[in-house]
């Protein structure tokens, strides 16, 4: 493998929302260059749709405050409340700043960004949900995703597209290089750098049935986790109740937020019996629940593994009434079939191609799907990547996005909390790490700084065990699916970390047939299914160690949060041998104490 | 159902010319032309080689040539193609391992209209303001995902590479009549160049292609009109 030396003050990690919005910063100030193994554009945050979340007001009464509240009693009270005002403050001004770089929000009528419902986010007055998602139609990542990149491109920042980002190396405990594989090519780059940002999104991939892109493996937490860094909050991850049946494709929430209701076997809206104030919009731990429950208890469809989901306008009127729903003037909730084609073009367009109904004459089959990544690289509030639970930097790297745990989404991700974050604390990270790069120099590069990444491809290419990385792939997805997903027993999590382990060990006589240098994606599957079988682990230990329930993280066997013991965030590390060790951070609490959550 | 795939397959490094592979697979009316690819990939021929990515037609990187047609392979499902598949890379643009083509040619046209926001006023304190109605303007081509699908199902772009091709023009269409928008004359000389709308022929084949169902050929002629007339209604 030839190898190829670059220099730069500033490498990005990805270029999803998180790499764009930190690259469009870090680059202002320093020699920046973007890695990411997609072409941006390919990138996941361009299937994100509901909306942003932000207090603009723009619609009826709304402060940072509730959003920051929201989110602190969203995330079971396991998110960091300093960094979740900061967020929450922070979004009017950066969903202005969007705006001003010239994402094409939908608007009100006098000419404002329109806002809409979401799960979890209420009028602190009253409880009852409030119009605070910026969003246009619904494809507000892929609007978002494009306006950063074509700002970029502005600009002139370097990219290196399709190239994956395979080791950080790192010199007397500081960042010295990054290092990447080419696609194109085969041929090896090393970046030397003074600083790295990691923003290479969630990891999905690990369940059967999930809204994320097959792309997203998770090659990022496992690097770090493989150079002796932690991980933290690894159990918490998020299944969005509204996935188009067995395929998993994502059916925003902002569907429920136009009326949209969940109906079981029996044609009832059952989320009354769960949530009776905010009902279909209670937060995605509390609805994701009640559907596996109803299926459990006989009432999924024809009894099978899934519910409707109706917003046929009949229905939301019917229940729209009967809530005593009404529009910002004041005058009762009614919508036509008109309005929601325009509101919601994309998802009618995935049931008419992906299921052949039109949503408007038919409810939706769904079931939960694995979402969203609550856990991750921890960070600093100024995204500094962190050694241990006394918040030791790691000199020279930050993470942002989906793929940090900063943590402002705790136990439990709102909706529209994502796409704030990533461009929030991408900005943070970009700012950051130019700002460090001005004073740090140049670490020396170690002579082994290719190695590891050559041991694992080679040994990858040459592999002659006779196993096939797909059979293995499928394998964990199973076990995560049946064990590791929305209820958990010590029983079922232990019987997966065995199966994980030995497909850890079969892993090591994998072999491929591509032995070809250019674009050998089978290649890189295989490279990224390790990475995969990593953090299976990861998650695993971290919810067989975690003896409560909160959040997206239920345990039957212990059915209660318990915040005398857990209220705390947990650091997972993995050794060479495979042997782990877990340590632990408090909450930063700032205003709101701990309560039981009621929606 | 029994399937047969037919899938194109060259890889400069080793091959002296492409080849068809035939593989025959068991298949739902359901599965998406992307799963058929997939299973090939897992269980009969790893080195099969083509990009992917959402799996639900919304990060463009798997347009190719289906049946004969420009699709998107994650947004056809067996029941509409029937159970003789013919996969093959899009054309007119370099093939660099089997449906794998070089697509920088196509990025290097959406980067000449220039392709980005422009408004050098002093932004105001919250957002610029743009009615429903303005903001509906442009709607249709903010839907672009970039998967090349127009252009290379473009006679003219066949022909010459030079032409920026559909997906250009609708990117620079979803500038130009954005009302925040400030650099709208500067695109319209861009496109009124040599290279630019004036190569068109409307055949359609673009608005044919497009997995997003874009009015592209609507907006080209929108584009031409507002060359012509120097107005943007
Ligand atoms: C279907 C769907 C709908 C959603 N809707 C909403 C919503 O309405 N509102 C909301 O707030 N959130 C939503 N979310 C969540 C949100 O979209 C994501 O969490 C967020 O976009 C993640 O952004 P990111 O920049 O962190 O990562 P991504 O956008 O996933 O980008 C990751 C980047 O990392 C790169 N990368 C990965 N691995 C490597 C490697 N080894 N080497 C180099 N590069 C690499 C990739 O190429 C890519 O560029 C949704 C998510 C999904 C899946
Ligand atoms: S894989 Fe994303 S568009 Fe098909």
């Amino acid at each position: 493998m030839q190898v190829h030396t670059h220099t730069y003050d500033v490498v990005v990690i990805g270029a999803g929302g998180a790499g764009l919005m930190a690259a469009l910063y870090a680059s202002k100030k320093a020699k920046t260059a973007v890695i990411s193994k997609l072409y941006p554009t390919r990138s996941h945050t361009g299937a994100a749709q509901g909306g942003i979340g932000a207090a603009l007001g723009n619609l009826e009464e709304d402060h940072p405050e509730w959003h920051a509240f929201d989110t602190a009693k969203g995330s079971d009270y396991l998110g960091d409340q300093d960094a979740i005002e900061f967020m929450c403050y922070q979004a009017p001004e950066i969903v202005y700043e969007l705006e001003h770089m010239g994402v094409p929000f939908d608007r009100t009528s006098d000419g404002r960004i329109m806002q809409r419902r979401f799960g979890g986010h209420t009028n602190n007055k009253t409880g009852k949900p409030v119009r605070r998602a910026c969003h246009a139609a619904d494809r507000t990542g892929h609007m978002i995703l494009q306006t950063l990149y074509q700002q970029n491109l502005r600009q002139g920042t370097h990219f290196f597209n399709e190239f994956y980002v395979t080791d950080i190396v790192f010199h007397e405990g500081r960042v010295a290089a990054v290092v990447a594989y080419e696609l194109a090519t085969g041929d090896l780059h090393v970046f030397r750098t003074k600083a790295a940002i990691i923003a290479t999104g969630g990891f999905g991939q690990l369940w059967e049935v999930t809204s994320n892109a097959k792309t997203l493996t998770g090659d990022l937490p496992a690097v770090v986790l493989r150079r002796g860094l932690p991980l933290e909050d690894m159990e918490f991850f998020q299944f969005h109740p509204t996935g188009i049946y067995k395929l998993g494709i994502l059916i925003t929430e902002g569907v429920r937020g136009e009326g949209g209701v969940l109906i079981n076997d029996l044609g009832e809206r059952f989320m009354d019996k769960y949530a009776p104030t905010v009902k279909d919009l209670a937060s995605r731990d509390v609805v994701s629940r009640a559907i596996y429950i109803e299926v459990r208890e006989g009432r999924g469809i024809g009894g099978g593994k899934y519910v409707y989901l109706d917003v046929r306008p009949e229905t939301v009127n019917k229940y729209a009434a009967l809530d005593g729903r009404t529009r910002p003037d004041g005058s009762p909730y009614v919508v036509t079939k008109e309005e929601l084609l325009a509101k919601l073009p994309d998802i009618i367009d995935f049931c008419k191609t992906y299921l052949g109904i039109d949503p408007m004459e038919e409810p939706i089959p769904v079931q939960p799907t694995a979402h969203y990544a609550m856990g991750g690289i921890p960070t600093t509030l100024k995204t500094e990547v962190i050694r241990d639970e006394h918040n030791t930097v790691v000199p020279g790297l930050y993470a942002a996005g989906e793929v940090a745990c900063v943590s402002v989404h705790g136990a439990n991700r709102l909706g529209t909390n994502s796409l704030l974050d990533i461009v929030v604390f991408g900005k943070v990270a970009g700012k950051e790490a130019a700002e460090y790069a001005k004073h740090a120099d140049l670490a020396s590069l170690p002579a082994d700084a290719t190695d590891l990444t050559r041991d694992q491809l080679e040994r990858l290419r040459h592999g002659t065990g006779g196993e096939r990385v797909a059979d293995i792939v499928a394998e964990m997805k199973a076990v995560m699916t049946e064990h590791v997903s929305v209820f958990r027993t010590e029983e079922g999590l232990t019987e997966a970390l065995e199966k994980i382990r030995e497909l850890k060990e079969r892993y090591r006589r994998v072999s491929i047939t591509d032995k070809s240098a250019r674009y050998n994606l089978e290649l890189m599957e295989a490279w990224e299914a390790g990475n995969m079988l990593d953090l299976a682990e990861a998650v695993t230990l971290s919810a067989l160690n975690r003896r409560e329930s909160r959040g997206a993280h239920w345990r039957e066997d212990y059915p209660k949060r318990d915040d005398e013991n857990w209220l705390k965030h947990t650091l997972i590390w993995i050794d060479e041998e495979g042997k782990h060790r877990f340590a632990y951070k408090p909450v930063v609490i700032t205003k709101w104490q701990p309560k039981e959550r009621e929606y | 159902m029994k399937v047969t795939l037919k899938v194109f397959r060259y890889n400069p490094e080793t091959d002296q010319r492409p080849r068809y592979d035939v593989f025959h697979l068991e298949a739902e009316p359901n599965d998406r032309v992307l799963d058929l690819l997939e299973k090939v990939k897992a269980e009969l021929d790893g080195s099969l080689s083509y990009r992917r990515s959402c799996a639900h037609g919304i990060c463009g990187s798997d347009a190719m040539r289906i049946n004969g047609r420009n699709r998107l392979a994650c947004k056809t499902l067996v029941k509409d193609v029937g159970t003789t598949i013919v996969v093959e890379p899009i054309l007119g643009l370099p093939v660099l391992k089997d449906l794998i083509v070089d697509m920088e040619p196509f990025f290097e046209s959406y980067r000449k209209v220039m392709p980005w926001f422009i408004n050098t006023d002093p932004p105001p304190e919250k957002e610029r303001l743009q009615s429903p109605e303005e903001r509906e303007r442009f709607d249709d081509t903010t839907k672009c995902i970039l998967c090349a699908a127009c252009t290379t199902s473009c006679p003219v772009f066949w022909a010459d590479g030079s032409y920026f091709g559909p997906a250009a023009i609708v990117n620079a269409h979803r500038f130009i009549f954005d009302s925040r928008d400030q650099a709208a004359a500067e695109r319209l000389a861009i496109l009124a160049q040599e290279e630019g709308v004036w190569r068109c022929r409307t055949s359609f084949n673009c608005t044919e292609a497009c997995p997003r169902e874009i009015q592209i050929t609507k907006a080209i002629a929108e584009v031409k009109r507002a060359i012509l007339t120097g107005r943007l209604d």
